[in-house]
C-alpha cells in the first residue's frame, strides 16, 4: 500500500475544536494533508448518519472533535457526543469497518497543539489501517 | 439553478506563497452552480470588499463563498458585503484555506492547492442549498461584569459605571490595587501609584452603580452576549449574577526566579517588585546593579516582557536623585526604553551616570558575595572584556508572567490562551480587546505585560466595547435555530429530552402532533438535529442536506465517485 494517503473528513464544534484548528494554523504548525474540517455548531449535532454516509462511500476515517467535558459552550452536548459516538463505531465493526475509522476526541480553543497531534495521530493510524474497504464497494 | 460567487483570497504571500491560486481558480470555474471566480490580494481590504460587491451585481449573484483566513474573525465582514450587494446574508459561506490549510502545509504547495480545491468544493456545494434566513433579536440585561480589581479592571469598572451602567467588579484578593498596590511611583514623572488607584476606588464607591466583591471569584459562567449568568462564591456563600457583558482583567504577575543568581538565598539579590518596597521605604542603596532579561528572551520564555526596562530605567533614576554619587549599573541584552518619553528617561539615566553594560545570553553574570556586599562579574560584550562591580543591591529584573490560574479562568469563560498563559484577542491587530466569544472582552496584563499607560487604555477600550451591546439594549441572534418538518415529524420526542434549553415542546395543532422549537430560547447547538431518527429536525444553515453535499462533494474530488 505504498503511496496511499487518506482522505479524512472532520468535524469540529465551532468553539472549542474548530478554533482549536485556527490557532494551530495561527502557529504555523505543520500537519499532513489529509483532514478536511466542517464547522459545525456542537459536535452534538453532528448525526450518526453523517459518519455511516462518508464511511460508506469511501473516507477512510472521520474525526468528531467536541470541548472538554466540562467545556460544551451548550452546557452538556458533548456528553451526548461522548455517549453517541461509540455506538456508532460498535455499527462499524458489526458491518465489518475497523472501528478506529471514527475517532472522537476533545480540542480546546487554546490546544492548537492538540489539534495537531489528534492530526498526525489519526492520519498515521489511517495510513496503517489502509484504503476504507468500502471503496471497492459498489452499489 | 443558484448563481454562486467565489471570491479566493491571496492574503498577500500567507496563501498565495502556498497555494496555487490560478489551479483553484481554474478548478473553481468547473464546479456546479458557480457562474464567477475571482481573486484578491486582500479580499477584505476595502478593494477587495468592493469588487466583490461590484461582481456580485454585475453577475447577478444569489450566493457568496470567499475562500480565504477563518469564519470566526472575517464571516461578518464579507456578510456585511453581501447584505450591501443585496444578497441575505445567510446565503453567504465561508471556507478557511489558510488557517485550515496554507499555513499549516507550508512546505508541500501541491498538496496544498489540491486540498484547498476539495475544500472550496466543499464549500460550494453547502452554499449551493444555502436558504435566507430572517433574525431574531434578543434583550441584553443591563449590566456589565468586570474580573480583575488591578488597574485595568478599576478604570473599566469607573469607565462602564460613569456611563450609568450597573457594573459588578470581582476582586479575588481583600483589598483593590492588584500588583501596582506594591509599586510605590510610576514612570516617567513619578506620580504615586496610590493615589492614581485610590482616585479610580473613590469613584467606584461613590457610585450607586458600582458593585464591589471582595475576596470573591468567578466558579461559573454560562449564557450569551446579553444573557451570560456568573456564579461567584465569596467566604463559602455564592451568589449569581445576570450580565450582559464581561471584561476580564485578571493581570499577570511577576516572575520570582528559583535560586538564579541567588534569588532568595543571597542577601542584597532581589527582584523588581522587592526592590521597589525597600525604595519606598527610603531604603536607597549606594550601590546598584539591575540585571535585565532575568528568566526571559530565552528557551521556553521567548516573549519580551517589554515593561522592565522601563522600570529598571526609572528605579536607576530614584536612587541616582535621591544620592547622586550612588554607583548604579544596568546589565542588559538591549534596552527596550520605546516612545518618547522612555527613551529621554533613558538619556537622562546615562547622563546622570548610570552606566550600561550588555552581556550575551551565552555568558550570564556571577553574582560571589564579599566581606561587605556583593561582586556582579559581567561580561561585557562592547569591550569583549569581564569585568568586576561591587553592589550592595543586584536587582534581577523579571518578566511578567500569566497567573497560575489563567488557563483555568479561560476555560471558565470558553476563551483562549497563548503558549505562555496570556489570553488570546480575536486577533491580534484587528480586534484588540475582543476575544472571538461575543461579549467577554479582555484588557491588560492578562492579554500581555503591559505599562501603566497601556492598562489604562485597554480598561477604557474594553469597557467602551462593553457597553455598545449593553446600550444597544438589544443584540441579534444568529439565525442557526433549529425548526422540525411537521410533514416527517412523528412526535417521538426524543428532540425535546435531548435539548440542553429546554426550547422544544410537542404541541398539537389540528390534531397535527409535531415538535415545535420555541426559538428565543434555542441557542443553535443542533443536538436535536443528531437526536432526531426521522430527519425532521434541522438547524437552519447546518441541514442535514447541507452537510450532506459537503460529503458528497469531498467523495467526489477526492475519491472519484458519488
Amino acid at each position: 500500500m505504498t503511496g496511499f494517503s487518506p482522505t479524512i473528513l472532520a468535524f469540529c464544534c465551532n468553539w472549542c475544536s474548530y478554533a482549536g484548528a485556527d490557532l494551530a494554523g495561527v502557529s504555523r504548525l505543520q500537519m499532513p494533508p489529509n483532514v478536511h474540517v466542517v464547522r459545525v455548531m456542537c459536535s452534538a449535532s453532528v448525526k450518526p448518519e453523517y459518519v455511516l454516509k462518508a464511511i460508506s462511500q469511501g473516507v477512510d476515517g472521520v474525526l468528531v472533535l467536541g470541548c472538554h467535558i466540562g467545556d460544551c459552550h451548550y452546557m452538556t452536548g458533548n456528553h451526548r457526543t461522548a455517549k453517541r459516538m461509540p455506538i456508532v463505531q460498535k455499527v462499524l465493526e458489526e458491518v465489518g469497518i475497523d472501528e478506529r475509522r471514527l475517532r472522537l476526541d476533545w480540542v480546546s480553543a487554546s490546544e492548537g497543539e492538540k489539534f495537531q497531534k489528534v492530526v498526525v495521530d489519526f492520519v498515521d493510524e489511517i495510513t496503517k489501517l489502509g484504503p476504507n474497504p468500502m471503496r471497492e464497494v459498489k452499489f | 439553478m443558484p448563481r454562486i460567487g467565489v471570491f479566493i483570497c491571496h492574503c498577500g504571500n500567507n496563501i498565495a506563497s502556498t497555494v496555487g491560486i490560478e489551479k483553484l481558480v481554474e478548478f473553481t470555474k468547473a464546479l456546479p452552480g458557480v457562474v464567477v471566480v475571482e481573486h484578491n490580494l486582500y479580499s477584505c481590504s476595502e478593494e477587495g470588499l468592493s469588487s466583490i460587491r461590484k461582481s456580485a451585481e454585475e453577475n447577478k449573484l444569489d450566493r457568496i463563498v470567499v475562500a480565504a483566513c477563518t469564519p470566526r474573525t472575517h464571516a461578518p465582514l464579507f456578510r456585511k458585503i453581501c447584505e450591501m450587494a443585496g444578497i441575505n446574508k445567510y446565503l453567504f459561506e465561508f471556507v478557511s484555506i489558510r488557517e485550515h490549510c496554507s499555513w499549516i502545509h507550508i512546505k508541500d504547495a501541491n498538496a496544498a492547492t489540491e486540498k484547498a480545491k476539495k475544500l472550496v468544493a466543499m464549500g460550494v456545494a453547502k452554499a449551493a442549498l444555502l436558504e435566507p434566513q430572517k433574525e431574531m433579536e434578543s434583550n441584553v440585561i443591563p449590566t456589565a461584569v468586570v474580573v480583575g480589581g488591578g488597574l485595568t479592571g478599576l478604570t473599566a469598572a469607573a469607565s462602564l459605571v460613569a456611563q450609568g451602567i450597573d457594573t459588578h467588579l470581582i476582586e479575588r484578593e481583600g483589598t483593590l490595587g492588584g500588583i501596582l498596590k506594591d509599586i510605590d511611583v510610576i514612570g516617567p514623572e513619578f506620580k504615586k501609584t496610590r493615589e492614581l488607584l485610590d482616585q479610580l476606588i473613590k469613584e467606584l464607591k461613590d457610585s450607586s452603580k458600582a458593585h464591589i466583591h471582595l475576596d470573591s471569584r468567578v466558579i461559573s459562567s454560562s449564557g450569551f452576549i446579553g444573557n451570560f449568568e456568573l456564579t461567584v462564591e465569596c467566604k463559602g456563600e455564592s451568589v449569581k449574577i445576570p450580565a450582559g457583558a464581561i471584561i476580564l482583567a485578571t493581570g499577570a504577575r511577576e516572575l520570582v526566579p528559583t535560586g538564579e543568581y541567588g534569588c532568595g538565598s543571597v542577601p542584597g539579590v532581589m527582584t523588581q517588585l522587592e526592590f521597589e518596597k525597600r525604595l519606598a521605604k527610603g531604603e536607597v542603596p549606594e550601590r546598584a546593579v539591575f540585571i535585565q532579561c532575568v528568566g526571559s528572551r530565552q528557551s521556553g520564555r521567548e516573549y519580551c516582557s517589554r515593561v522592565c526596562c522601563n522600570t529598571s530605567l526609572k528605579n536607576a533614576l530614584r536612587i541616582v536623585n535621591a544620592a547622586p554619587n550612588a554607583s548604579v549599573s544596568i546589565i542588559h541584552r538591549d534596552i527596550m526604553s520605546y516612545g518618547t518619553v522612555p527613551e529621554h528617561i533613558y538619556r537622562e539615566a546615562s547622563e546622570k551616570g548610570v552606566r550600561f553594560l550588555r552581556y550575551g545570553l551565552e555568558r550570564p553574570s556571577k553574582i560571589t558575595r564579599k566581606r561587605n556586599g556583593l561582586v556582579v562579574q559581567v561580561f561585557d560584550e562592547t569591550i569583549d572584556q569581564e569585568i568586576d562591580i561591587d553592589a550592595d543591591v543586584v536587582v534581577l529584573a523579571t518578566p511578567m508572567v500569566s497567573r497560575e490560574d489563567a488557563r483555568d479562568i479561560g476555560k471558565l469563560f470558553k476563551v483562549p490562551t497563548d503558549k505562555y498563559g496570556f489570553f488570546l484577542e480575536a486577533h491580534v491587530k484587528l480586534r484588540p480587546v475582543e476575544f472571538s466569544t461575543d461579549g467577554v472582552f479582555i484588557c491588560g496584563s492578562a492579554r500581555f505585560p503591559s505599562s501603566v499607560s497601556e492598562c489604562i487604555s485597554q480598561g477604557l477600550a474594553a469597557a467602551a466595547k462593553a457597553s455598545i451591546p449593553i446600550r444597544r439594549g438589544k443584540v441579534v441572534v444568529e439565525a442557526i435555530t433549529s425548526w422540525a418538518d411537521p410533514d416527517r415529524c412523528a412526535a417521538c420526542g426524543s428532540c425535546v429530552t435531548s435539548c440542553p434549553y429546554e426550547a422544544i415542546e410537542i404541541v398539537d395543532e389540528e390534531g397535527r402532533r409535531y415538535a415545535k422549537v420555541n426559538e428565543t430560547l434555542c441557542k443553535g447547538c443542533g443536538t436535536c438535529v443528531a437526536a432526531c431518527p426521522n430527519d425532521a429536525m434541522q438547524q437552519r444553515g447546518f441541514t442535514t442536506r447541507q452537510l450532506g453535499a459537503m460529503i458528497d462533494a469531498l467523495v467526489k474530488n477526492a475519491l472519484g465517485e458519488t
